[in-house]
This record gives C-alpha cells, structure tokens and sequence, in this order.
C-alpha cells in the first residue's frame, strides 16, 4: 500500500466503505430472502437472484412507462417500483412455490435442480422480453450526486438512500420475525414442523408465504440494485454467489449474523477493490472466508440453546 | 365425543395397529396401557394425524377427521401432548404456549393456565430448551389446553419424570377435568399415576386391545401381569 499518505488512506477507505455500502445493502437484502427461505423450509433457492433481477426489471419497466406516459411523476415513481418490486417479485414467489417447490419438500436435492431449472427458465424469459442488453432506470435527480463529507470524501447519495431503505427493510422482518403470530408461527416450524401442525399451525400455508416474502425482499434488493448497476439476464447469477457467501458465513440461523457477514464481506471487497483488481479481491474474500469456516463450520453466529 | 373404528397404522408394509375400536365420552378420561413397542405412541400420532391411517376412521363429535391434516384436527378439538414433550427449545415458555393460541384465537394467555402451573409463569421468558424435563412436561400440557380442545391425548407423560412430579401431574390433569368439559386419552406405564387419573383402562398388546375395564372394577394384580414382560 506504498505511495499513499495516511491522510489519504483514510479518505480511500472511507470512500470504498461508502460505496461498500451499496453492496451491502443489496447483499444483506438478498440474503435476508434466502436465509429466511432456507430456515422456514430448508430449500436453497438457487432462483433466488433471478427474483432479484425481476424487481431491477420491474423498476426499469416503470422508469419507462412513467417516461413515456408521467415524466411530471419521474421524481417519484422510484418510491412506488419498490412497493411494487416487492409485490411483483412476491407474487412470483407465491405462485413457484405452489407449483412447483411445495410437491418436493421432502427432496432436498430436488429443489435444488427445480430452483435452478427455474433460474434457467426465467433468464431466458428475461432475454426474450427485455433483450440480451442490459438496461438501466432513469433514476431520479434527488438520487445521483454525492453529498461532499470533507473535501477529500464524498458520500454518494444513492447509497445513503440504499442503507436507510435496507435498514426500514431489515426492521420490518425483524418485526415480522420476533414481534408478530405470523413471525411465532414461522419461527415454530423452522424448529419443529411436524410439532407445529400439531399445535394447530397450518405450516403448508406459513411455507408459501415465506416463500413469497424471501422473494419479495429479493425484488426489494432489485430495485436497490438499479442504483448500483444495470440490469441484465445474468444480473441474478452474479449476486447469487455472492449471497450464499453471506449465508454460509453468517450462519443460516441467525439473522444478526447474516448483518454482520453481509457488512464485512461487502466492505473486505469494496476496500480490497481500491487496491487489487476486482476479481483477485474476491478470490482474496473468498479464501478467508474459508479459512474462517475451517475453524467456525456453523457460521459467525450459531444460536446457543441447547436441544 | 371420540369415535375410533376399524382404525389400521402401518409403517411401510408393516400394520403395527391393527383395526382398533373404541369410543370416549365427554368428561372421561382414558388410559391406554402397554408395555414398550407396542403401538401406543403410534395410535396417538395417527390419531393427531401425524401418521396417515391405512384403514378405519376418526370421528369427533360426529365429524369425520381421518382425513384430515393435524392443524384440521386441532381446530376441530383435539390436542395432542406428546412423548417426549417435543416443545420448541428456541422458543420463550410464553411463545410456547402462544403457538396453540393461533386455533383458538385467544390474545392473551388465560389466567386458569398459569394458575395450573405456576412454574411457567414464573419461567415465561426463559427458552423452552432450557427447562427441566418435568416443567417441559407442563409446558406441553399448557400449549396443548390453550387450543381449548374437546380430547386431549397424551403419549406417557410421565416418561422420566421423578414419582413427586407424577403426583403433581395427576393432580393437574385430574383438576382440568374439574375445569373443563374436556375428553382426556392418556398411554401409561405407570399404574399408580392411571389409577388416580382414569376412569377406564385398555391394555394394548402389539396393536390389539386385548383387556378392557372400568377404574373401580380394576384387578390391579392382572394388569400389572399385562405390564411385566
Ligand atoms: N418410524 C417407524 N418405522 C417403523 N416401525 C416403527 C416406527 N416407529 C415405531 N415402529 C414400530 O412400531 C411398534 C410400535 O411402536 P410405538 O412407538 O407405537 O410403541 P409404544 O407403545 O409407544 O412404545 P414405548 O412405550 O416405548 O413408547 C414397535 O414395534 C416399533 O418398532
Ligand atoms: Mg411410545
């Protein structure tokens, strides 16, 4: 790290951390969706970053139609694609896994394939409705720019918007999870399903509505994601990698630590990138994860209770 | 209330109950014996619906249930407490008990319950995991009455639990019955605790009912005989 003052230093990492925050937020979102997906009914949903890219898409789709039809409404219309990326990529949700996933519960490994058969299916939908271009929103004036912290940082304020909409996120499933029946009936089932029936909860329909809000979330995390990058039919397939990362890591059982296994994965690579090419940055990322997990196998944060 | 014919449970290709009949009143209480092995715990969880029957039917309060999934059968009245208390043990004590309210759509739960057991009250924010075996024992009991059931079924509630704490389950059970309209079907081993609980006793032997007695006609003698192997 020759060459560089400590002042500079320190404004790098402040800026990488800033522009790491992005990251986070989407990878914290996205693994949100799927560690509640896998905990509820222990399926990897392998499609998961496909419902990413829905709610990029669905995003994109109402830039466009608000362009075409609304410019008056274009400073706005941004607020309403999450509420409806959510809904869109929720519905979809909903509707895999009452036709697919419920029928192979019992087969793990089948899930496995179906989600990702899924996955192939809808990037192809995606190809033929959208092109093989990838495609951007027009975001709103309020959401570019940077708000200059000292004259060496910049704090960008897509960013800021991405943190404050995660952390209302984050609290919502929090609540959802810890304060609400629903969020009882759900966490009863991750523990004991067959107990569960048997004290009255419906577990079939708990499945499918946890199913649908992973999915949800997952749109949510798209629709951040169009303030970071543009949107392809592939979009999906590069984040998912990086979530199970988080996942694994994090522990699957543990939603405090899935927060802190999504902040220090996103910033290790954002800082990393300023210094080391992008992908020796995740090579790098990746090896200590490793090397951590040889040590800690149940992930950063194992629940401790005993059976 | 309870209407058991003809009820068959196989595990596979193996029949383990094989064509029971029986019948329980509003406000009995009754006691299925057996030794281990020999179908108690199945009957129960077929009776639940935890396992699908293969034959013969379930009926409550004139209601066909045998083809119902276990929630379907709580809401129409049955609890079930089972063999080794299967609490949640991440769960508060208090959360526990919330998981049977969603059936009964109580808001809060009742007072009569931690009158019951005060203990859990007592324990309401601790995890369900880490309470002894005898307060899991009530805990289930608990997450099982606040469904307000018609037949309360409980697999060997006494199973490794000290002879003081029996006493106190008797006692429990026998206050419910004070309490509440309420059908019990209990699977023991212990005689002492089904002679201060029941009202009717069956010994099951490999999936038969193979004796039938009302409490104060019991013969102590002869199903201690059952019992021993
Ligand atoms: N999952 C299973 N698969 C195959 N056979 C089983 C299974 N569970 C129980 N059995 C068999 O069914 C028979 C009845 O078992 P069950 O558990 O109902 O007995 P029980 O009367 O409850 O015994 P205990 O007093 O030990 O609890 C036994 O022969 C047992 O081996
Ligand atoms: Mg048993």
């Amino acid at each position: 790290m020759g060459g560089y003052s400590y002042g500079e230093l320190g404004a790098i990492f402040a800026m990488q951390g800033f522009s790491g925050i992005s990251l986070f937020s989407v990878l914290l979102l996205m693994a949100l969706g799927l560690a509640i997906i896998f905990g509820q009914m222990g399926v990897i949903n392998m499609a998961h970053g496909e419902f990413m890219a829905v709610g990029a898409y669905t995003t994109y789709l109402m830039s466009s139609l608000t362009e075409s039809f609304f410019p008056a409404f274009l400073p706005y219309y941004f607020i309403l694609s999450i509420a409806l990326a959510f809904i869109v990529a929720g519905a979809m949700g909903y509707l895999a896994e009452y036709v697919l996933i419920r029928h192979l519960y019992s087969r793990p490994l089948d899930t496995l394939l179906a989600t990702w058969g899924l996955s192939l299916i809808m990037q192809q939908s995606f190809r033929s409705i959208f092109g093989a271009r990838e495609v951007s929103p027009t975001l709103p004036e309020w959401l570019l720019g940077a708000y200059p912290a000292t004259d060496m940082i910049d704090i960008p304020i897509n960013g800021l918007f991405v943190l404050g909409l995660t952390i209302v996120v984050t609290l919502g499933v929090f609540y959802l999870m810890f304060k609400s029946s629903w969020g009882l009936r759900v966490r009863a089932t991750t523990q004991n399903r067959v107990m569960s029936g048997a004290v009255g909860i419906n577990t079939k329909k708990i499945d499918r509505f946890t199913f649908a809000l992973g999915c949800g979330i997952a749109g949510i995390a798209g629709a951040a994601f169009t303030t970071i990058a543009s949107t392809g039919p592939t979009t999906g397939t590069l984040y998912i990698v990086d979530t199970f990362m988080v996942v694994v890591f994090g522990g699957a059982a543990s939603l405090f630590g899935t927060i802190a296994s999504a902040f220090s994965i996103a910033q290790a690579q954002s800082i990393l990138e300023f210094f080391i090419s992008g992908s020796m940055a995740k090579v790098f990322t990746l090896l200590v994860l490793v090397l951590i997990l040889m040590f800690k196998p149940e992930g950063l944060f194992a629940s401790k209770v005993r059976r | 209330m309870l209407d058991v014919a003809n009820l068959k449970v196989s595990y596979g290709q193996s029949e383990v109950i094989h064509g029971l009949n029986f019948t329980a009143k509003k406000n009995e209480t009754l006691a299925v014996m057996g030794r281990n092995g020999m179908g108690k715990t199945t009957l129960f969880k077929s009776l639940i619906g935890v396992l699908p029957l293969s034959g013969g039917s379930i009926h409550i309060d004139g209601t066909d249930i045998s083809k119902c999934e276990s929630y379907q059968r709580v809401e129409n009245g049955v609890a079930y407490v089972p063999q080794g208390r299967m609490i949640f043990p991440n769960l508060t004590v208090q959360e526990n008990i919330e998981t049977g309210m969603g059936v009964s759509k109580l808001k809060a739960i009742p007072d009569d319950i931690y009158a019951l057991f005060p203990v859990l009250h007592e324990m309401r924010h601790r995890k369900g995991g880490n309470l002894s075996g005898g307060q899991q024992q009530q805990l289930a009991i608990a997450r099982a009455l606040v469904t307000n059931p018609k037949v309360l079924l409980l697999d060997e509630p006494t199973e490794g639990i000290q002879p003081s704490i029996i006493k106190d389950i008797a006692n429990v059970l026998n206050e419910i019955k004070k309490m509440r309209d309420i059908t019990i079907i209990v699977s023991e081993q212990v005689l002492s605790f089904t002679m201060a609980v029941a009202d009717r006793i069956i010994v099951i032997d490999k999936g038969n009912f193979i004796h039938e007695d009302l409490r104060d006609d019991v013969d102590t003698d002869k199903i201690k005989g059952y019992l021993s192997v």
